[in-house]
């Protein structure tokens, strides 16, 4: 009878250690960003006066903006300012916004993270933004605006999973990430429609297209590169790109729907 | 040889009220499956972040109020789940005061530890965000402590007790084997859909009854394998449960204890299978999806209910035994008081 508590005890000691040994922390860090010069490179990373700007746009009708139902939430119905989906946002000459563009490939060196604190806001049981980038190890902090609790749930793929709940309005949560990920989803298990996307990139050349599909990147070297454009409903695209010093290249990126 | 009657058996009264309330567990363990299934078809499983509270609340003091979106569902599963548990203790502790049968005692106790461990995993689960095999066993140990407290009603009936093995015995083989591969392959069947379910690969194949158009998937992936391998023990299921209810009908006509439970599985299992299409034609409308859960959990304990009345007489040979030494304590108590 002895032996068989033993072995009771032993077996649940050691369930209960796989257990812990097989969470999602313990993923190994694959970076989903090929290439980078910083990871290669190891000397300091260097910035420039070229520029590539340009527009993202979209081909054909885009899908209409559907309306969020958030009836599961009465304070969400009292305080939200927007209740259209942000999936397709159009403007003139069909310039499509909230679209990751960075580049992907061509940077060398390593460079240190600002020390400027970016915030992601629920406010209205939207994030806002919506899609932005941030750079490894800069600080994003995340706020409760909403009279109302928010569970903020971080699905990477790379970087470690994290779940925490903000029950009271006003409360703020600091996080870096520590490897690249290009993209990072965020979303609110408590309002099934609120999600945004955090581009993580080990350099500063990066930008989210305006409301009329237009973005920047500046302080850029010289150099060849290739540029990704991301769309959370299209996909990806990507272009390759010369500057040379104090020039700025103009691209375009076209998505089609369907 | 003397009967003791069911009302004799352990004392007036308890034995009926004992079976009224495993009833009652039975009826709050598929209330809880079905807001276990309400919680992963409508992806609310991580909306409360913390375990064993809830944002930090002790659980029962969590307000109404907060009750929104996703949490609604979770705190509402963990609630059901904890009304469950004491109901448990309460039967546990219930059958070992006034059921001397053993083996009954034991599932009584068995029952509390699955109650137990399943929450520990619905905690589990809950902290290391939904890992696909904690939550397949989940929502596996959920099925099998259901069809334990549906055995333990059963076993606490009076028709276990007085009706069943007044019966001339079955001798049928081929029953006695359908009756033990039926619950079996149904039980498989729910955890390669709790798979299924557990690594979203509910709309791997879009269309039904048809798999791309076709009879066979033309690509094979993780998702389409688990898929297919989903409608094909549906096929499975259909064809054994067709096999023993025309069986039953056929053979024992005249055995109203298998009769009704055949039917009734037949009716569930084709139930189930336009749930299962319906789920697919309405890109898992949360309704029918959790619907398509609870009706599976029904078949599975339908099967397992036919499966003990088949074998009764399995059980026969233990409790007559059981009956004769309850009969010497009555008669010594009697004399020593005489």
């Amino acid at each position: 009878m002895q032996y068989r508590r033993v072995w009771a005890f032993v077996s649940i000691i050691a369930i209960t250690a796989t257990l812990a040994c097989n969470s999602r922390a313990d993923v190994p860090p694959v970076s989903v960003v090929p290439e980078s010069g910083a990871a290669a490179g190891g000397g300091g990373g260097t910035t420039g006066t070229s520029s590539v700007n340009g527009t993202v746009t979209i081909e054909g009708p885009a899908p209409m903006a559907e309306t969020i139902r958030m009836n599961s939430d009465p304070v969400c119905v009292k305080e939200a300012t927007m209740t259209d989906t942000e999936y397709y946002i159009v403007g003139d000459e069909n310039g499509l916004g909230n679209v990751f563009v960075y580049v992907k490939e061509g940077i060398s060196g390593t460079y240190p993270a600002p020390s400027e604190t970016l915030i992601l806001d629920q406010a209205g049981c939207r994030y806002d933004p919506h899609v932005f980038g941030l750079q490894v190890g800069q600080t994003v902090q995340i706020v409760n605006s909403d009279p109302t609790l928010h569970n903020i749930h971080a699905t990477p793929v790379v970087n470690p999973e994290f779940n925490t709940g903000q029950p009271i309005q006003g409360m703020t949560l600091d996080r870096t990430f520590d490897q690249p990920e290009v993209m990072l989803p965020f979303k609110c298990d408590v309002h099934g429609w609120m999600n945004a996307y955090v581009g993580v990139l080990p350099h500063p050349f990066f930008d989210t297209t305006t409301g009329a599909g237009t973005f920047d990147i500046s302080n850029l070297p010289a150099g060849d590169y290739v540029l990704e454009a991301w769309h959370e409903m299209l996909g990806t695209q990507t272009q390759n790109v010369t500057v040379a010093d104090g020039e700025t290249a103009e691209v375009t990126f076209t998505f089609s729907v369907g | 040889m003397p009967v003791i009657h069911y009302f004799d058996l352990v004392g007036c009264f308890s034995m009926p009220w004992l079976h009224q309330y495993t009833r009652l567990l039975a009826a709050a363990s598929l209330l809880l499956i079905t807001a276990g299934g309400l919680v992963t078809s409508t992806g609310s499983g991580l909306s409360v972040p913390d375990w064993p509270n809830t944002y930090g609340y002790f659980m029962f003091s969590f307000p109404l109020s907060k009750m929104v979106g996703g949490i609604f569902y979770e705190h509402g599963h963990r609630l059901i789940a904890s009304i469950v548990g004491l109901l448990t203790i309460g039967l546990a502790v219930w059958i070992s005061r006034i059921d001397s049968r053993r083996w009954v005692k034991r599932l009584g106790w068995t029952a509390l530890g699955a109650v137990i461990l399943q929450g520990t995993l619905g905690g589990i689960t809950v902290v290391y965000f939904l890992p696909p095999a904690i939550s397949i066993s989940h929502a596996g140990l959920a099925q099998l402590f259901f069809a334990l407290i549906v055995s333990l009603a059963i076993f606490t009936s009076k028709g276990w007790h007085s009706r069943y093995d007044q019966r001339p015995p079955l001798n049928d083989w081929i029953l006695s084997r359908l009756a033990l591969f039926t619950p079996i392959l149904i039980y498989i069947q729910i955890l390669v859909g709790a798979t299924m379910r557990h690594t979203d690969a509910g709309l791997a194949i879009p269309d039904f009854p048809l798999v791309f158009g076709g009879l066979w998937p033309p690509v094979w992936t993780a998702g389409i394998s688990i898929h297919f391998a989903h409608r094909f023990g549906a096929l499975l299921v259909a064809t054994i449960v067709c096999a023993i209810a025309c069986h039953i009908f056929y053979h024992h006509a005249s055995r109203r204890e298998l009769c009704r439970p055949a039917l009734l599985l037949s009716s569930l299992v084709l139930l189930q299978i336009v749930l299962g299409g319906w789920t697919i034609w309405s890109e898992k409308h949360v309704v029918v999806n959790t619907a398509h859960v609870t009706v599976g959990a029904l078949v599975w304990v339908t099967a397992v209910s036919l499966a003990l009345r088949v074998h009764r007489e399995s059980f026969a040979a233990n409790e007559h035994q059981h009956r004769d030494s309850q009969l010497e304590t009555v008669v010594t108590h009697s004399e020593a008081q005489a």
